[in-house]
This record gives structure tokens, sequence and C-alpha cells, in this order.
């Protein structure tokens, strides 16, 4: 041995190690070093700041919430006009947020499935276009698909006098989207709350067809008959109410549409390619799902005499959806957050309501961090919930 | 013999005309049930009423090289905005007499980019290469030297603008996000949680808050009279929001690596820093290397966000094209020649990856 390395190896045993060069000492030495230097940033980064406010005489603090905000919003879901909050106008840009992130995941959700599975398709045809599909819409970044939708709403589509006309009570213009919807009536109420009732009876339903099963072995066709219950439900309300047919016609008054519910271009826009771009990732995601479920369960299962619609239920999907649900997750998240690129085309969402603010009142800090908090909310929530859909699903291995 | 005979006799045996050829082929792709043949029919019909009019509208009748009026008449696209603004779409506000300069960039750019497609050419003469190549792509675009009229870096646009936000985006995203990985599996709790902290919050926020962040409020952040240039605050943004992303693709990798590679290293007597850059690191970013990717080309898509905070990238001087009463009413084809761009960037990127990854395995 030589004598360096021997004395190393006896340095080691003893209790005579130089702080330097003990790992545990070392460690806690280098801890405080990078806490001592990101705080020192942070002191720096913070006092500039104070100093500069103070310079500009910029106030600070939430309370410009609370003032006039003197600027309107093109569309609300909730009563808004300029002599609101500025609070309050960022609770509508949070509402379109919501609004179109919603609609957008569940459209998205149904079109990247079709999509998915027709990548897998036997048909060369349908599996070839849809693999087209998912690689020209995953490398176009999703602002240029936004900003093509929003020009080709503007550009290439007729005034409302030549509307196009593609389904009866329909009609597409550079106005937006008008189409006929049913007469307010009282009865709809009802039929909302009809709507809940059925969904509360269908919780229970599932709960003793569960308990029963387990009981005595028998099965309860629970899916069809929740399905008549949804459909059921509201519909017999409608008939007890008197069944009102009248319809709100959209109909052409001077340059516009008047009656009929209205959806703005920038809405139709922003949501087109937010569907239209995060649906090919959607199908990647479930292609990935479907081919992780081997051959061998399905045949498995089909000789344990199951039919082909409990293979799916039971077999196939629990194991598909462990594997797609993450990403898909993921994948919905993104589409939330790329909505803020609404700001590009002008549909009031909330980082576009927030950018308004920020230009009247000066404080961007506020603005900006109000911004990151309502992203971030949405995201640990999400996250929060993945990990409790994990850790059900997890395999519990053997 | 007899077995002979017979199997003589199979081997001449023809599969039915049905089950080969063209024919065969269309019966067991297009139409091998009911269902896909409807599927088909339905398919071959729908794409009957749209490329033909597709066709005739990009290629029959459409003008390449009018002046915006004769445009107006037209049946077909009018891609003339395109040759007619190409120059600004390209290059932006770059002096006009200068735009050879970008040019020459961009080009050594993709010569090298190319040239390193190869891992035979992977020596240490590339990585000079790349410095200097660098070094003369500053020199082009910046000027000052050598008999170059000095350039403002307010004046870059267009699509050396992405290049240079892209290419630089990820190089420097690279490496700050194997470390954050590393960071965020390492021992010491401080140092875990800040990792923690930084990675999540990014991944939290959309890119456009970091950007309007740069933009709007980091200015504030400094000391009185000091300013940095919007480019390279962008660019910080930028970085900083695929840092987060790479980290958390390499952290997939890092646990995907079993514990016998630790132990292994540590009884060899290798020192954290020999672990992680022998053993670890070679093996945890080889198995990642299709994620990596496609983050990297997410990345390079979302360089096209800067618009929102007024940086004159290629997309941004497509849109400023288009404000322009002659042109307004092309942005499809306008748009559509943007889209290829970024397309065949990102294609080649994938392809690529596709092509590593093959070359990489080594079966274990």
């Amino acid at each position: 041995m030589p004598p360096e390395q021997d004395k190393i190896s006896r340095d080691a045993s003893s209790t005579t190690v130089p702080f330097y060069n003990d790992p545990k000492k070392r460690s806690i030495l280098f801890q405080i070093a990078t806490l001592l230097m990101v705080g020192l940033l942070a002191f720096y980064l913070i006092s500039n700041t104070l100093t500069n406010l103070d310079k500009q005489s910029i106030a600070t603090g939430l309370g410009f919430l609370q003032k006039e905000s003197a600027f309107e919003i093109g569309e609300s879901p909730i009563p808004y006009s300029a002599a609101d909050t500025y609070g309050r106008a960022l609770v509508v840009g949070f509402l379109n947020t919501l609004i179109v992130s919603f609609i957008g995941i569940i459209i998205t959700i149904i079109l990247g499935t079709l999509i998915g599975i027709a990548r897998l398709s036997s048909n060369w045809l349908i599996s070839k276009l849809a693999a087209v599909y998912i690689e020209v819409f995953q490398d176009i970044p999703v602002l240029l698909q936004l900003f093509f939708w929003y020009a080709f709403f503007y550009n290439i589509l007729p005034s409302p006098r030549q509307a196009l006309n593609p389904i009866m009570g329909v009609f597409l213009s550079n106005r937006g989207l008008v189409f006929t919807v049913p007469e307010a009536h009282s009865v709809h109420k009802y039929m909302a709350i009809a709507l809940v009732v059925a969904g509360v009876v269908i919780y229970f339903l599932r709960r003793w067809s569960r308990q029963r099963q387990a009981r005595t072995g028998q099965s309860f066709p629970v899916f069809r008959v929740s399905l008549a219950l949804v459909i059921g439900l509201p519909l017999l309300t409608w008939a007890v109410g008197g069944a009102p047919t009248a319809m709100n016609v959209p109909a052409l008054k001077g340059f516009n549409f008047v009656g009929g519910t209205n959806i703005s271009p920038e809405f139709t826009a922003l949501l087109l390619g937010l569907i239209l771009y995060t649906a090919a990732y959607v199908a990647e995601v479930v292609r990935a799902g479907i081919q992780s479920v081997s051959k061998g369960q399905t045949e498995a299962a089909m000789s344990l005499g199951l039919k082909p619609g409990l293979v799916l239920n039971l077999v196939i999907l629990p194991q598909a959806l462990r594997v797609i649900i993450p990403p898909l997750t993921s994948q919905m998240l993104n589409l939330t957050k790329n909505s803020s690129l609404a700001v590009a085309i002008g549909y009031p969402d909330f980082v576009s309501v927030a950018g308004t603010t920020i230009n009247q009142t000066g404080q961007a800090i506020e603005g900006v961090a109000l911004m990151m908090v309502v992203y971030l909310t949405l995201s640990l929530l999400t996250s929060a919930f993945m990990n409790w859909y994990n850790k059900k699903t997890a395999l519990v291995e053997r | 013999m007899v077995e002979k005979d017979i199997k003589q006799k199979k081997e001449e045996v023809k599969p039915p005309v049905a089950s080969k050829g063209a024919v065969g082929w269309i019966r067991a792709n297009l139409f091998n049930n009911w269902f896909n043949s409807i599927l088909t029919i339905i398919t071959l019909y729908a794409l009957w009423k749209t490329a033909p009019p597709f066709f005739r509208w990009a290629v029959v009748d459409s003008l390449w090289f009018s002046t915006g009026e004769a445009c107006r008449g037209a049946e077909g696209a009018c891609w003339s905005v395109i040759p007619a603004n190409i120059r600004f779409i390209i290059f932006g506000f770059f002096p006009y007499e200068s735009q050879w300069r970008p040019l020459l960039a961009m080009i050594l750019l993709v010569v090298l980019l190319f040239y390193s497609r190869d891992r035979k050419h992977w020596k240490k003469s590339l990585a000079y290469a790349w410095v200097a190549g660098l070094v003369i792509m500053g020199l082009l675009m910046k000027g000052g030297l050598l008999g170059l009229a000095p350039v403002e870096s307010t004046q870059w646009g267009g699509l050396p603008l992405t290049l240079l936000l892209s290419v630089f985006g990820l190089t420097a995203a690279y490496p700050l996000g194997v470390v954050l990985a590393l960071g965020r599996q390492s021992q010491m709790p401080a140092v875990k949680s800040l990792c923690i902290i930084y990675i999540e919050m990014i991944r939290g926020v959309p890119l456009i808050t970091l950007l309007f962040m740069s933009s709007i409020v980091f200015p504030l952040f400094l000391p009185e009279g000091v300013t940095v240039n919007v480019i390279l605050r962008a660019q910080v943004a930028i970085i900083m929001f695929t840092a987060a992303y790479i980290a958390e693709v390499v952290r997939g990798g890092l646990q995907g690596m079993s514990k016998g590679q630790f132990e292994a290293a540590e009884s060899m007597g290798l020192n954290y820093y020999q672990t992680m850059r022998l053993v670890i690191l070679p093996q945890a970013l080889k198995i990642v290397i299709p994620p990596t990717v496609s983050q990297l080309i997410s990345a390079l898509k979302d360089t096209s966000l800067v618009v929102i905070i007024a940086l004159y990238d290629l997309l941004k001087t497509t849109q400023s094209t288009l404000s322009d009463p002659t042109w307004m009413a092309y942005s499809s084809e306008a748009y559509i020649f943007v889209a290829l761009i970024y397309f065949f960037c990102c294609y080649f990127m994938s392809s690529y990856s596709r092509r590593l990854e093959k070359e990489l395995d080594t079966g274990l």
C-alpha cells in the first residue's frame, strides 16, 4: 500500500477528520452557503425594487382591486360594466379562462381519443391520416395556430349578410357563430335541478349495486339505468312543465344578427386553436395507453368467458387508464395554461384583463403576481388530484 | 420420396391473386371488414371533396409574384404576399443593405448543425468550431468590428431572432435543467427544497407570465440606471422556463437508474461528481432522449410567445406584414408559410432524435 493512501485510510477511521472532508459537515456548510447566496440575492432585488417603487411613486399593495376599473370587457358571464371594480374585472377574466378551458378540455378529450384510436386502426388510410394530423399539429406553435384561426374568422368568412348556414339555425360569419337556442322559460331551471337529482340518484344506485353484487353476486345494469335517468328525468320535468317548444331563432337585422346565442370570433378561434393543438398530444397519450396493455390481457379475459364489453370495462380500461390519466392531466393543464395566449387575439381571459389592469394602474408586480398565483393554484390543485389518483390506482404488488 | 413431392407441390401453390400485390394490399389494409370498408369509403369521399379544391386554390389558381392589387380578383391563393415581403418577414428591421449578414450567420448555423448531426464528427475540434462559429455569428449580427456597421440588438428580428432565442435557449437550459434535476435528487434538504420550489413554481405558471415578468417587472429589480436589453431578458425567461421542464424529464431518467449503479460506483471509490459524470448521467440522459427532444421542440415553438411582449420574431414580422391593407386579406398564405418553417425545424429535431436513439441503443 502506498504510504499516502495508508494515511488517508487511517484518517478516515480516526475522529480527527478536518471539517471540510467530513461529508456531513461539508453538506451543512454547502447548504448554508446556498441559502445565504439565495437570501442575499433576494434581499438585493427586493431592496432595489423598494427604492425604485419609491422613486417612481408607484403605489403598492392590493388596494387597486377596490378602485373603479373604467374599462369595458368584451364578453362576460356575469354582469359587468366599466363602473365596476378591478377586482370584479379580474373575476370576469378568471371566469372566462375557466369557461374556455372547461369546454376546451371536454372537446379535446373526445377528439383526442378518437384520433388516438384512429392512429391504431387497422385501416391504413385512417391510421396514416391520424399520423399526419398528429405530426402537423404538434409541430406548429399554438400561437401561430391561434393567429391563423383568428385571421380566418375575420378575413375569410363572409359578413353576416352572406353568412354561411351549414345546419338549420346555425350561422357562421365574421361576427362569430350564431345559433338557435330555446326561448328562455322557467322550466329550464327545474330541468337543471332534475339533472342534479339524477346525478345524486346515480351515485347512490352505484353504491347499492356494488354492495349487492359483493353480497349476492347479482349484477345490475347500472350504465343503462343511469343513462335513462340522465336523459329521462330532465325530459320528464320538461314535459310536466308544459313542454315549451318556442325557439329563439337568430335573424338578420341591419348588419348583424339579432336573437339566438352569439359566440364571438375571438372565443371560437381560441377554442378551435387550443382544441386542435392539444388533441394531437392527447391522441399520442391515448395511443400509448392502449398499446401499453398487452394482448395477453384481452385473451386471458376472454378465456375466462367475459363478454367483450366486460373485457373492456374490467380488464383493459383500468390498466390503460392508469397509463393514460397522468399525462392526460398534464395535457389538460397545458391547455389551461395555453389559454393565456388569448391575450394575443383579444379574448378577455385572466391574463388579458390583468394586463389591462397593469397598464392602467402601473402596479406591475401585483398584477404579474396575481397571474402567477392563479395559475399556480390551478396547477397545484391538479397535481394534488394526480397524486391522489396515482395512489388510488397504483399497482399493489404482492 | 412422397414427402418430397408434397413439399414441392406445396411450394408451387401460389397465393390467390386477391391476397397479394396491390389488390391484396388494398383488401388487407382498407377493406378487411365491413366497418373498415365504410370508413375507407367515407374518408375517400371527404378527401375527394376537400383535396382537389385545396389543390386548385393552392397551386392551379394561385398567384406567386404579382402585386397585391392583382390578387384582388384572383380565385386562388395569393402567395405573392411572401416574395413581396420576404425580406421583412425573415430579417425584420435589420438595416436593409446589411441583411446579408444575418443570412450568412443563419447559413453558418445550419451548416454547423448539419455537420454535428453525424456522431462521428463529435470531437474536440467540433466544440472549437462551434465556439468560433458562435463568435462569428455574433460578430455578423452585432457588427462594429472589421468594417461592419454596428447594428443595435433592438433592430434584430425575424428568423435570426427566433433561431437565436431557440438555440441559446436550448443550449443554456439543458445543463441548467440537469443541475436542477440533480439538486432535486440531492440528500441536502436545503438544496432539495430550493430546487423543488423553483421547478414546481415555474412549471405551474404559463410562459407568458414569465415573459411579462421579464419585460415589465424585472426592470424594477435592477438598481437605477442599469438596464438590460429586452431580448436578453426574454432569453433568460425562456431559459428559466425550459430548464424547469428539462429538470423533470432528467429526474425521470435518474429515478430510472437502479440502485446497483450507485452502489457499484461508490464501491469503486468514485466521489459524487465522478459517479454522476461517469456512471449515472451518461445512462440516465440516454434513456430520456425522446422526452428531452419533445421538450426542446416545445421550447422552440414557445419562442413564438415573445410576440406578446412585442419582440419582432418570425411570427411578429409576419403579423405586421399583414397589417398592411394591401396584404391584409392573405393571412392564410403568410401563416402557412411560417407554419412550414416551424414544421421543418421541429420535424428535423424529432427525426434526429429517433436516429440518435437508435445509434445510442446499446441493447442494455
